[in-house]
């Protein structure tokens, strides 16, 4: 059945008012556009960071649903022990509702330090979404860059110098390493359009087994934008080819839109202060280039794998 | 009715794990308490137990999994040793602080470097302000009877706190001994049907674990912990007593052999008791009045049951089979600490043995017990066993 806005906006949402997210965050726009069209109930658990911290200012607690979090790194260990305790349960009788499992980490709790345990997760075939809410960087500890932040960003550990222009290296591919596992469902999408998220954290989570959702969600505050621009940085994100949409279902890999112009680089950093440097002198200019080349090289890898070819117009 | 046979202390854990049938055992292998979850699989395999076994991939995710199946009303269960301690070190006061009634079997072996896979007690003794309750048990009997009654001290209401069953690598683990073996009913009426405090699973009362409390609520959160330990002494007196009127095997909180009449009183931990009993017989023989006192409960640590049984000595020596490198040595420090609040000065002495597994024999218990006798008391740190 389609899904219908109409119907999702009086929704009861699984988070509530009252968290103490920065007004312009993707994340609480990812987290309720993720939930609202799952009809099962849910559990959450959440890796250490921004989200986790902003919803559950003790004694006060932001989520109408169970929540779990217990460390930075190990949202896939803990998702798989309410997975595997929910399993145990149900077959003698203790839990009878069907629930779903849904864990949450930034970049840095889920590119970096929660790897292993994410890949653990998902080599174990446990039923739970893992969705990845990347904003580019360590936010919630002041802008420290991870292996999520885009090649030439300023950082608060990669910092713009007099001779070092930012992080120099491109970030890794997480979602093609998430589909490396052979799961069910991998996504990589933004919140661009509502009904993206909607649908593919809907797909996600009836799908049985492991599925991994890699959300691009701005950081206002770091990403030095003005918060008013949440959506159109992302959609920006999706038009510039730095950030593609696809699904990978059951293997398959299916592209979710095709820009229709070639839109360079620089009109996703304009926007934003941690690129400004970029524009000002020749080491700038030569990581706007390479960054160029990388996204191109990016989207050629997307293309092929979804079978897809690319005729943008002049 | 019970049967006896010969087992090892690792099997002795897999096989009250068998019969306790718990809802999630997540385990990651190391060395020497592996047998612990291979065993454990093969009740799996065949079908003999319902548990969900989830086979991680490191010893962080296992006691995570672990905590989050404990949080959401499973009884749980796992095993680690040294590295694996260590590795799950910074999960551990999370859920001493989730009062995550986690049963663990926890094989002693030292934390190196250089590495080495044999017993010391600097795995756990490392994990000692963790919140967790530790028990040290002297034998694959007492390791067995332990896991039963930790579910049960564990999951007490008036405790909620996970429990560490320790028992010395290789000597203990490996070391194939006749155990005495309850009926797996009468385990699981001993143990009875966890009934969980807000299960994560409850949807229809939502709760949340993991909150981020700052300094307004931090230290009161931090205080309640205090005050469950301080039921766990009663607790486990409880439980300890109804499972000595089923089994005929009483476990005291400490241990005490032929200390109601000693001059002089070794203090040890674990398996080395043996030789340390050993000696105070022979001693005994030639006329020393001599005794061994064994702290089986270390966490919370029992003081008034230690002073009550070291106030009429003349002399201590406390033999630790881990260094506090800078520091004296934990147990030391802790039982001087003990007698300072009862207001007795006893003179005591400190040896540190057994580290990265050397043997400790009679004849090194006896040199403790010669230096004691002799008055050759001090409080620097000797060595037993120790070539120098």
């Amino acid at each position: 059945m389609a899904i219908r806005i109409k119907d999702l906006v009086t929704k009861e949402k699984a988070m509530r008012q009252g968290h103490r997210m920065c007004p312009g965050c993707g994340a609480p726009t990812a987290v309720q556009q993720a939930l609202l069209a799952v009809e099962q109930p849910v559990v959450i658990t959440a890796a250490t960071g921004c989200l986790e911290v902003s919803t559950t200012i003790y004694p006060f607690n932001a989520w109408g649903v169970p929540f779990l979090h217990s460390a930075f790194e190990n949202a896939g260990a803990s998702v798989s022990g309410i997975e595997a305790a929910y399993v145990a349960l149900k077959k003698k009788g203790k839990v009878t509702e069907d629930i779903k499992f849904v864990a949450f980490g930034g970049d840095g709790g889920t590119y970096d330090i929660g790897l292993q345990a994410l890949s653990g997760a998902a080599e174990r075939g446990h039923d739970f979404t893992y969705i990845c809410y990347n904003n580019q960087g360590y936010m919630n500890t002041g802008a420290q860059r991870s292996s999520a932040t885009p090649k030439g960003a300023n950082t608060s550990t990669a910092p713009a110098g007099k001779v070092i222009p930012g992080k120099i290296q491109k970030p890794k591919d997480l979602t093609a390493i998430m589909a490396a596992h052979h799961i069910p469902y991998v996504a990589q999408t933004t919140i661009h359009n509502p009904m993206e998220v909607i649908e593919k954290v809907k797909r996600a989570i009836e799908t049985p087994g492991p599925a991994f959702v890699n959300i691009l969600t701005p950081c206002v505050l770091f990403w030095r934008l003005e918060p008013s621009l949440q959506r159109e940085i992302c959609k920006l994100a999706v038009e510039t080819r730095i950030w593609p949409v696809y699904e990978v279902i059951d293997g398959q890999w299916k592209l979710g839109y095709k820009p229709r112009k070639r839109v360079p680089v620089e009109e996703f950093f304009k926007p934003q202060g941690r690129f400004r440097h970029l524009f000002k002198g020749e080491a700038g200019q030569s990581i706007i280039e390479a960054f160029q080349k990388d996204v191109d090289e990016g989207w050629e890898y997307v293309l092929r794998m979804c079978g897809e070819t690319w005729e943008p117009q002049a | 009715m019970s049967r006896k046979d010969i087992t090892s202390g690792n099997w002795a854990v897999a096989e009250a794990m068998r019969q306790i049938n718990p809802d999630v055992v997540a385990a990651y292998p190391i060395t020497p308490s592996t047998d612990i979850p291979m065993r454990f699989s093969e009740f799996v395999a065949d079908g003999l137990v319902d548990t969900n076994l989830v086979t991680v991939e490191s010893e962080h995710s296992a006691i995570s999994a672990c905590l989050a199946a404990s949080v959401s009303g499973a009884r749980v269960m796992t095993a680690s040793s040294a590295n694996g301690v260590a590795l799950m070190h910074e999960i551990f006061p999370i859920a001493a602080s989730y009062r995550a009634p986690i049963v663990f079997g926890l094989v002693n072996r030292s934390l190196g470097a250089p590495i080495n896979i044999h017993c010391d007690h600097s795995d756990s003794m490392a994990e000692r302000e963790s919140g967790w309750i530790h028990i040290y048990c002297e034998d694959g009997q007492e390791v067995y009877d332990t896991m039963i009654m930790g579910v049960r001290i564990a999951e007490h209401k008036d405790v909620l706190l996970p429990i560490f069953v320790c028992q010395d690598g290789f000597i203990t683990s490996h070391c194939f001994e006749p155990v005495e073996f309850m009926d797996d009913d009468e385990v699981q009426a001993f143990i009875g049907e966890r009934d969980p405090l807000f299960p994560l699973l409850d949807i229809d009362n939502p709760v949340a674990y993991g909150s981020l409390a700052l300094t307004d609520y931090y230290f009161e959160i931090k205080r309640q912990q205090v005050e469950a330990m301080k039921h766990v002494e009663r607790v486990y007196k409880e439980v300890a007593q109804e499972f000595a009127k089923k089994t005929g095997r009483d476990y005291p909180v400490v241990d005490t052999y032929k200390t109601d009449d000693a001059d002089h009183i070794i203090v040890i931990m674990s398996s080395a008791a043996g030789a340390a009993k050993d000696t105070v017989d022979s001693l005994r023989e030639k006329g020393h009045k001599v005794g061994c006192m064994r702290i089986r409960l270390f966490r919370p640590f029992p003081a008034a049951a230690i002073v009550d049984a070291l106030k009429g000595a003349r002399s201590i020596a406390v033999l630790d089979r881990a260094a506090s490198l800078g520091a004296p040595a934990p147990l030391f420090t802790e039982i001087k600490g003990a007698l300072y609040d009862a207001g007795i000065h006893i003179p005591t002495n400190t040896y540190v043995y057994g580290l990265g597994g050397r043997d400790f024999f009679p004849h090194n218990a006896e040199e403790a017990f010669m230096d004691l006798i002799n008055n050759k008391m001090s409080p620097e740190e000797r060595y037993l066993g120790l070539r120098e």
